[in-house]
């Protein structure tokens, strides 16, 4: 298969740009279903869904003159794009245009846009760039460390802007860091921790403490032979067992009572559908007695629209809940309910079928690369997809907490919109050259 | 470099397929197995909208309107679309209302209603406001005027008979008779409007609306599909005489009493006053409960029907009765005569008659014209006793059955509520109150109309009827047609024709000569009229009443029932005139007045005299005030009597509830202490 013969553009990946192209569609006419009325006309230039179109273009164009550089320009700028990016996110901090309580946006005149979106990009370059480097080791931990931390730093500059749920998207970089030789050790670990997380929140801490106690001595009476022969053995179940105490009994707790927002604790709770338990209530600040969960009437609304659909949905353009706006967000966190209402069951299994596609498409692409550059970026690319995929879509079906991130091509917003679009014109710019070793 | 197929690809492939199928679980159940999401999305997002028809109008016999809907318009208020720059001082000179007031009354709808949602900013806007704000319309940026209807009567008349309506009370929902109407509905309370209120209420609109999160209506639920059209009300045409009616009440002015003026041959109501009157445009619109509670203190009742309602005792009206009975059964014949010398002996104590020569009573065309008293007790002796009935029992059954046909002792079922039944006695009747033991002398007052025996005007105007039409009449209503159906199936109960006894006609012919002679030469000469043949009969009734604790006698009741032309009747006419003297003297006028009225359209010059002598006077007995007022106050003290036992009653059972309380905390409250 020589591609070097052929046309720029026929070396394109016909089916991830199709994808691409069908989620964009999809995401203008759920946008369209919300805003329309049935008076106006179709074209209102001040209407989110023809601010969409221009994006739209606008990313095209971008995308256009992504195929037109040279593949190698992007391994070459990444450790620069990636510095420029945190330079970005660092100025925000103290910058950045207050929007809903979080410190994010970058704002110039009326033009504003959110770094931390676009850095998921430069990360993912870096990344792939750092791993890919020949000097590199990912066997050692020390370039492990390395790796994680080109991921996380950017993270923790976004916690600082208080935008908590975009910072959390730089977690999924531990699915390809995984893919690339972190040990097996790490899922387990990530697992055990999300069910140690739970645990905590469900189960009464003393209750807990005596759950974990008794499961440290019975795994320690099934493995006494072992333990027995090996001191290490001894040392790390004792150690395991005390890092969950420490987790369960102290740093959680801790973490609820001094570090997290009230509303981010709201939230969690809301999410595991239990009230939030009398020790970790605050007054406001202002010494008023909260009134509830807030988030809970998102997620409720967004559960009786997604709900009412049905099996086939109410039909395009007759989404009582969506039309009406009782969703807040509805164009942008929420955009996932006009699916779910207007087109029902069906409609939603196309849509995540669509992504399952798209992404299982780039993992296919990924493999196919010969330089490890363009695998690892590819790999970056799914799993951001990934993650904002399905914490969007659960958070909005009351499976995760409500943390404010898009869902990919769909939500309105130029700075997602624009973001993921080149997300995916990088990578099919670099697998139109995947005989190519990049550097 | 070929990195042949590295597991862990497999593994994330794995894990992005089980996240996915984890959300479609999610969704499955979210979408189709739980159903309380559709219910709820319904619940929030569906708004009924009620759109009320216009109800029907009524027309009066010539087609004139005697109650329409007038528009008004309420200004309605979104208070959010107010713009920061609002000339309020313009808008409040518009309306007329200080700045202060129009604050508040924001901030009232702003707090009630929230900000989102349009609501009543001023109800029902005089003329000159409406034409202020429509000026400077553009001005006024989040305010709207929407149109409303309101009930109004053109003419101050006839309000007893047209009714009004009023909103549905939370009492009157919980009866069958509302099953259809919800909080907030109107409804006719009286007359007509009450009985005919399916007729003009015509149907709801019902349209199903989507609504935002802030409850403002948008598109149309399903395209509308659900929708139920409103249908306007049907109109009704009465055969009531507008200007009959008005003048009616115009000559009953300043006394107490009623008018009922029938067609005898349809039984169509041409004019029923009952006096004092009211003008109904004060039961509408945002005045209606402050007014009624003023004329329901009125010591005058007008809003008592006292032409069907109220029951007086005929007194000589009843004679012609009295007469057709007697000569029908048998009991005399039209020569029968009777020596009377101003009263009557047959039963021991002496029943004083007007007229004292020896020939007033010497047969019954003489005796009717006259209004002999003594003739007619005697001759209602001789029906009852008539030997062909075998005892007084039988006999006044037999009486009763006739004047029961003849629409007496029940209701007649007119078309409008709260009909009074009068009071026809029977032998049962007698039985209960003599304990068995009477006689005809003990009833002997009934013949001549002053015993047990009472009528409502309707009833006695009724009468007049059978005699014009010669056995026969038509219950007495109003309706002629329904959107010009005389044939509708609510009219199917006055469309049968009531046929009474098998009285001959020329018994009839009797009567209706004898009553010509009252006009022609007897007691109401006073009610001729020239080229009109008037067949009536006068009355006047005696009455007490207690006043101060005291019985006292009373100015006595004038009557008058007629019906004209004798030979081709078109009006039956009865007039009563409470406590104002002799029936020719008041009621006969009126009667007479108003029969020249419509026969002839206009009333004769030369009769202007008598018409400003009716208009003018004043017949509403002083003693009225003292009796309403001791009624009044004997229910104030029995109302009195009864909140201050149910207090009573009430505090008692508050002591045990306590007592048991504070029992059960004590044996309670000490084993567990209360979390804090």
């Amino acid at each position: 298969m020589s591609t070097t013969h052929k046309s720029l553009f026929s070396r394109v990946d016909a089916i991830t740009f199709l994808l691409y192209l069908t989620l964009v569609i999809v995401g203008l006419l759920a946008v369209f279903s919300v805003e329309h009325r049935t008076a106006d006309p179709i074209i209102m230039m001040n209407k989110a869904y023809m601010k969409q179109v221009m994006f739209f273009g606008i990313a095209l164009f971008l995308g256009l003159i992504i195929i037109l550089t040279d593949s190698k320009f992007f391994s070459n700028i990444s450790f620069l794009s990636y510095t420029g990016g945190l330079f970005l996110l660092f100025i925000t901090i103290f910058l950045g245009v207050d929007v809903k309580g979080s410190r994010s946006w970058l704002g110039v005149g009326s033009f504003r846009f959110q770094p931390g979106e676009v850095c998921k990009i430069f990360t993912a370059l870096a990344l792939a760039k750092f791993i890919s480097l020949p000097e590199t080791n990912f066997k050692t931990t020390k370039h492990r460390l390395v790796g994680v931390a080109i991921a996380l730093v950017p993270a923790v500059l976004i916690v600082l802007q208080k935008e908590t749920g975009l910072a959390l998207v730089y977690f999924c970089f531990f699915l390809v860091m995984y893919r690339e030789g972190l040990p097996n050790s790490i899922l387990v670990i990530g697992f055990s921790l999300i069910a140690l997380v739970l645990a905590t929140l469900l189960i009464d801490r003393h209750i807990l403490f005596i759950i974990l106690t008794v499961l440290a001595i019975v795994v320690g009476f099934i493995t006494r032979d072992t333990l027995k022969r090996h001191l290490m053995a001894w040392i790390m179940l004792v150690g395991i067992w005390a890092a969950c105490m420490l987790f369960s009994q102290l740093a959680v707790p801790f973490a609820f009572k001094h570090v997290l927002q009230a509303h981010q604790i709201d939230r969690i709770f809301s999410t595991i559908g239990q009230q939030v338990p009398e020790e970790y209530q605050r007054k406001l600040e202002d010494g008023e007695e909260k009134k509830g969960n807030s988030s809970d009437y998102n997620v409720i609304q967004s559960k009786i629209a997604i709900g009412s659909g049905g099996f086939a949905g109410k039909g395009y353009l007759n989404g009582t809940s969506t039309k009406n706006e009782f969703v807040p967000e509805q164009k942008t966190d929420f955009i996932f309910c006009a699916i779910g209402e207007q087109f029902g069951f069906l409609g939603s299994l196309g849509l995540i079928s669509l992504y399952v596609l798209l992404m299982l498409r780039i993992i296919y692409l990924a493999e196919r690369q010969r330089s490890p550059f363009s695998r690892i970026y590819a790999y970056c690319v799914a799993c951001i997809l990934f993650f904002h995929f399905a914490v969007n879509i659960s958070m909005t079906i009351g499976l995760a907490p409500v943390i404010g991130i898009t869902l990919p091509f769909l939500s309105y917003g130029g700075s997602s919109l624009l973001a993921f679009s080149i997300l995916i014109f990088i990578l099919l710019r670099l697998d139109m050259d995947r005989q190519m070793l990049i550097r | 470099m070929p990195n042949a197929a590295n597991p862990r690809q497999f593994i994330v492939r794995f894990i992005f397929i089980g996240i996915a199928a984890v959300i479609l679980v999610r969704l499955l159940f979210l979408q189709l197995f739980e159903s309380k999401y559709k219910i709820m999305a319904n619940d929030i997002t569906i708004y009924k909208k009620i759109v009320y028809p216009p109800r029907g109008v009524i027309y009066d016999r010539k087609g004139k309107v005697m109650l329409y809907n007038q528009v008004v318009y309420d200004l309605m208020v979104t208070p959010n679309t107010v713009p920061k720059t609002f000339d309020t001082a313009q808008f409040c000179n518009a309306l007329g209302i200080s700045r202060e007031a129009y604050i508040k009354t924001f901030q009232k709808v702003r707090i009630r209603n929230g900000g989102m949602r349009q609501s009543v900013f001023m109800e029902e806007l005089n003329p000159e406001q409406t034409a202020r704000f429509q000026e400077n319309n553009y001005l006024f940026t989040g305010y709207d005027l929407i149109q409303r209807y309101i009930r109004t009567y053109p003419n101050p008349t006839a309000g007893i008979a047209l009714g009004y309506i009023g909103e549905v009370s939370p009492e009157m929902l919980k009866n069958d008779r509302y099953a259809t109407y919800q909080q907030g509905d109107y409804t006719g309370m009286n007359g007509l409007e009450r009985s005919y209120e399916e007729v003009l209420r015509g149907q709801r609109g019902t349209y199903f609306l989507e609504r935002d999160n802030f409850n403002r209506p948008r598109d149309p639920y399903k395209k509308g599909m659900l929708d139920t059209p409103a249908v306007a009300g049907r109109s009704l045409q009465l055969y009531m005489d507008a200007e009959l009616q008005a003048y009616a009440e115009k000559l009953m002015t300043n006394k107490i009493g009623s008018v009922v003026a029938i067609d005898p041959k349809t039984g169509g109501i041409l004019a029923l006053v009952s006096s004092p009157t009211y003008d109904p445009n004060l039961l509408r619109g945002r005045d209606r409960s402050k007014n009624y509670a003023a004329l329901y203190r009125d010591a005058t009742h007008p809003l008592y029907n006292h032409a069907t309602q109220a029951s007086y005792q005929p007194g000589s009206t009843i004679k012609p009765m009295t007469g057709l009975v007697a000569l029908d059964v048998g009991a005399i014949t039209p020569s029968f005569g009777l020596a009377c010398y101003g009263s009557y002996n047959g039963c021991g104590r002496p029943i004083a008659c007007e007229h004292h020569d020896a020939g007033h009573a010497a047969n019954f065309r003489l005796a009717l014209a006259h209004s002999c008293n003594s003739y007619f007790s005697h001759i209602f002796r001789l029906t009852v006793d008539d030997k062909d009935f075998k005892g007084v029992k039988n006999g006044l059954q037999k009486w009763h059955d006739y004047f029961y046909n003849f629409g007496y002792g029940h209701r007649t079922g007119i078309d409008i509520p709260f009909e009074g039944t009068g009071l026809l006695p029977d032998s049962t009747y007698y039985n209960k109150r003599y304990h068995g033991v009477w006689n005809s002398c003990t009833i002997v007052f009934v013949g001549m109309g002053q015993g047990e025996l009472a009528l409502t005007p309707l009833q006695m105007a009724n009468g007049m009827c059978i005699i014009a039409n010669k056995g026969f009449y038509y219950t007495p209503h109003f309706v002629k047609s329904i959107d010009s159906n005389s044939k509708d199936p609510a009219l199917k109960d006055y469309l049968v024709k009531h046929k009474v006894t098998n009285i001959t006609d020329s018994t009839y012919s009797v009567i209706q000569q004898a009553m010509q002679d009252v006009v022609e030469s007897g007691t109401a000469a006073g009610a001729k009229i020239a080229g009109i043949n008037i067949c009536a009969k006068t009355g006047t009734v005696e009455n007490k009443a207690i006043v101060n604790g005291e019985v006292v006698k009373m100015p006595n009741h004038s009557m008058f029932v007629a019906f004209a032309p004798r030979e081709n009747p078109r009006i039956a006419i009865a007039v009563s005139v409470e406590n104002a003297g002799f029936g020719a003297t008041w009621a006969a006028p009126i009667a007479s007045l108003l029969i020249e009225k419509y026969l002839k359209d206009s009333v004769a010059v030369a009769r202007k005299a008598v018409e400003d002598k009716m208009y003018n006077a004043h017949l509403i007995n002083h003693n009225v005030y003292l009796i309403d007022s001791a009624q009044r106050l004997h229910y104030a003290t029995v109302y009195n009597e009864r909140v201050a036992h149910k207090k009573y009653t009430d505090s008692i059972m508050r002591a045990e509830a306590t007592a048991m309380a504070a029992q059960w905390f004590r044996e309670n409250l000490k084993k567990k202490p209360r979390a804090k």
